[in-house]
């Protein structure tokens, strides 16, 4: 059996009060895995835990074999973090970004130089390469950020809301490269309001209520759970969070 | 209805301004508020003392109105002008450029003339309320010690903030129509840090030149100068006139500066919209032009390195300031170059200054690698321990120091190579000092932010620039070539002290000890 890209064990925090309880997912190579939730149900809690930027204050997490509490720097090496504020520099080009990130990562500089001007033709970002990010839209940035995530080619990729402020263009074009790279076998674990994304590209699907996960299946296994086939996602969704949302955050 | 949108704005503006300036003066913290007021308390009973001990004895000799006192003061109030025309200007730009809610005020029925009118009024009160302030401490002891007449300061001072935002704005529209928009805020950056420290630098290289020391004073009341001064009628002395007193003058300089402000105001408000409109522009305008070199780098901690030059040399404001650090040493490169080759003495005023500056420049370049961190999560999440990465940084931040002050140890090290010894080690425990304070009281913010440093940490500002001045007077007395050389310990020890206290007061502190 081939071994866990992403394995979380009995995951907790708190802040004054638990955001997250005892949360475990595991995910193999390859996969797509949609985290959904409410507002304020610890999806992005959990993502910056699995990115080494909380620290839990209980339970485990391994990323392709290396213990996060253990190894930081061996799963760090092998993860992409993207949030859904860009994380990137105004004053640096996409190409500078990239080759920054890719020296981060150690990845040697002529690899770098191809994937870099890969990665900015797939996702159109290549009539841009050299201008500088500052007067970018904010869909401009979630791309070069995206393609900072990908340039040093990681096992998994870890999204919080990446198709925030894309318009449906760019979007597809996420999607696409992200559709990509789960082919490839590198696994992405991803959290987002848009139903839709989730349903149509997610392999497993957790839902998260109150910090705890609350369901967790294909589509099909959360429909036959609901026990009604032709129920949609979204009506999935609200049934099992229904107690405990603080109202339609979709 | 313009007058109740006057009003609204004006409304506005005063509650923005009066919480900007409770949130500096408590550093965001409400609880803080009567230790604020009381140390304000403190600090200006100090100043009054240091004004009165200063300005007594001048005062027992009899202020008269006579071309030597109108010279002095006009000096003295033209130095204190440059300080104010340099934060107008700094302000002004932001009337145009603060983007925050002028999306909001040009999508509104608003007039963008109103808008114009009460920003910019707004800065001219402020920048008059400061003025008072700043000048309260001299203004004060001369009506106690020589009567009310001197309260006629306060206006003089009023119309003074007045002109320079008239001044301000007439720049800020020259550089639009010459410049444009894109470059309008850094050149005006520029010419700020340029006023700001040309008038004082000028007049203290004309001293230099001429008598070989740094005193202004001495400039001011050589009798060569005294005696190319205008007569005491001039219209040029009618600030000073006024400032003690003189009705007429007052009347003249008040009228004076409202119609200056009042011109402008007519020739800028017009424009405002459409000026503003292109300078919100400016940020959504992709910049085009020639590929940047190749970014490469030999590991992480190089592209760190790499990545912290390439952000700081595109820094505008950073420019600017650098600037100023440099326009600063020019005095002493000055008295350096006169000198060249003799009088031992000379390096008791190089030395200090560049040990100074070193701290200076190394706390803010400090500030924008480690705090000013755009990208703080992606940072982190590389595979990177934290320790290499601030490693990484710092060396970056001390690179750029080193090499700002290269030439200059240089030139010392031919005609001097202890003082450029001495030079290096006082630079190296200053630029050290001020890298560690910031390292401790790192707190992640934008690099846009840059102006916030000093609210953010009191205590880190304070002790950053305390280390340097202390570090500066251990390399003045290691220049002594006399047993008062051995005092030198003494500052060096108050500089270790002013680090550890920082140590003791930092978050990085209590979070290890947490």
């Amino acid at each position: 059996m081939p071994q866990p890209s992403l394995e979380i064990t009995g995951l907790a925090k708190a802040y004054g009060r638990p955001v997250v309880k005892d949360v475990s997912i595991c995910l193999m190579p390859g996969e797509f895995y949609a985290l959904l939730g409410p507002n304020g149900a610890g999806k992005t809690t959990i993502l910056r835990m699995v990115a080494g930027l909380v620290a839990p204050d209980a339970g485990r997490i391994a990323i392709c074999g290396h213990d996060t509490a253990t190894d930081p720097m061996g799963a760090k090496a092998v993860t992409a973090w993207v949030s859904d504020e860009p994380m990137v520099y105004d004053r640096l080009t996409p190409r500078e970004y990239l080759h920054f990130v890719a020296g981060l990562w150690r990845v040697p500089t002529e690899l770098a130089a191809r994937r870099a001007t890969e990665l900015l033709d797939w996702l159109a970002l290549a009539p841009f390469a050299d201008e500088r990010c500052g007067g970018f839209s904010k869909g401009m940035l979630q791309k070069v950020a995206l393609a900072g995530a990908l340039v040093h080619d990681p096992r998994l990729i870890i999204l919080d809301e990446p198709l925030t402020g894309l318009d449906a263009g760019s979007a597809r074009q996420v999607k696409d490269v992200l559709a990509e790279k789960t082919r490839s076998g590198v696994t992405i674990i991803m959290t987002t309001h848009i139903l839709e994304v989730a349903e149509r590209m997610a392999g497993r699907i957790g839902v998260l209520s109150g910090g705890r996960l609350v369901a967790e299946g294909t589509l099909a296994e959360l429909r036959a759970r609901a026990g009604r086939t032709e129920q949609t996602l979204e009506d999935i969704f609200l049934e099992l969070v229904a107690p405990q949302a603080d109202g339609p955050s979709l | 209805m313009p007058g109740s949108a006057f009003a609204l704005m004006a409304r506005h503006e005063a509650r923005l301004a009066l919480r900007d300036f409770a949130a500096m003066a408590t550093a965001g913290k409400p609880q803080r508020l009567w230790f604020a007021i009381l140390a304000f308390i403190g600090v200006a009973a100090l100043l009054h003392v240091a004004a009165d001990i200063i300005l007594a004895p001048w005062i027992r000799t009899g202020v008269a109105p006579d071309r030597e006192t109108l010279t002095l003061m006009s000096f003295g109030g033209l130095l204190f002008f440059t300080v104010t025309l340099a934060q107008s200007l700094e302000a002004v730009t932001r009337v145009y450029y603060g983007r925050a809610d002028l999306d909001l005020y040009l999508s509104s029925p608003a007039s963008p003339a109103t808008l114009f009118i009460v920003r910019t009024g707004a800065v001219a009160l402020q920048s008059a309320a400061l003025s008072c302030l700043l000048a309260s401490p001299v203004v004060n002891v001369l009506v106690l010690r020589d009567g009310l007449h001197w309260l006629a300061a306060y206006p003089v001072l009023v119309g003074l903030a007045m002109v320079s935002v008239a001044i301000s704005i007439l720049v800020t529209l020259v550089l639009f129509a010459t410049v444009g928009a894109r470059r309008t805020r850094l050149v005006a950056q520029i010419v700020a840090a340029i006023v700001g420290a040309g008038f004082a630098i000028g007049v203290q290289a004309a001293a230099i030149a001429g008598s070989g020391t740094f005193s202004r004073l001495a400039l001011l009341t050589d009798p060569a100068f005294a005696a190319g001064a205008p007569g005491a009628e001039s219209l040029l002395f009618f600030p000073a006139r006024a400032a003690m007193g003189d009705p007429v003058a007052l009347l003249a300089v008040l009228l004076a500066a409202s119609l200056v402000l009042g011109a402008v105001f007519v020739l800028g408000a017009p424009r405002f919209a459409r000026q503003a409109v292109a300078a919100i522009g400016v940020g959504e305008r992709p910049r085009t032009g020639r590929p940047a070199r190749p970014f490469v780098a030999k590991s992480p901690a190089d592209a760190m390195r790499r990545k912290e030059w390439r952000l700081l040399a595109r820094d505008p404001w950073l420019v600017s300031q650098s600037l100023m650090q440099v326009l600063y040493l020019l005095p002493p490169a000055l008295l350096l170059w006169l000198n060249y080759g003799d009088a031992a003495g000379i390096w008791i005023v190089v030395v200090p200054v560049l040990v100074m500056a070193s701290g200076q420049l190394a706390g803010g370049l400090a500030w924008l690698a480690v705090s000013g961190e755009d990208a703080h999560d992606l940072v982190r999440t590389a595979p990177l321990p934290p320790g290499a990465i601030l490693r990484a940084k710092v060396e970056a931040v001390l690179a750029v120091v080193g090499m700002l002050l290269a030439p200059f140890l240089l030139a010392i090290l031919i005609a001097e190579p202890r003082a450029a010894l001495i030079t290096a080690i006082g630079a190296a425990f200053a630029a050290g000092s001020a890298t560690a304070i910031q390292l401790w009281f790192r707190m992640p913010m934008r690099r846009a932010m840059f102006r916030r440093r000093q609210v953010a940490s009191r205590i880190a500002t304070l002790t950053e620039a305390l280390a340097s001045i202390l570090w500066a007077g251990m390399a003045a007395l290691l220049l002594v070539r006399s047993p008062l050389m051995v005092t030198a310990a003494l500052p060096a020890l108050l500089a270790l002290g002013t680090v550890a206290l920082a140590w003791g007061f930092s978050p990085a502190r209590a979070q290890r000890r947490g």
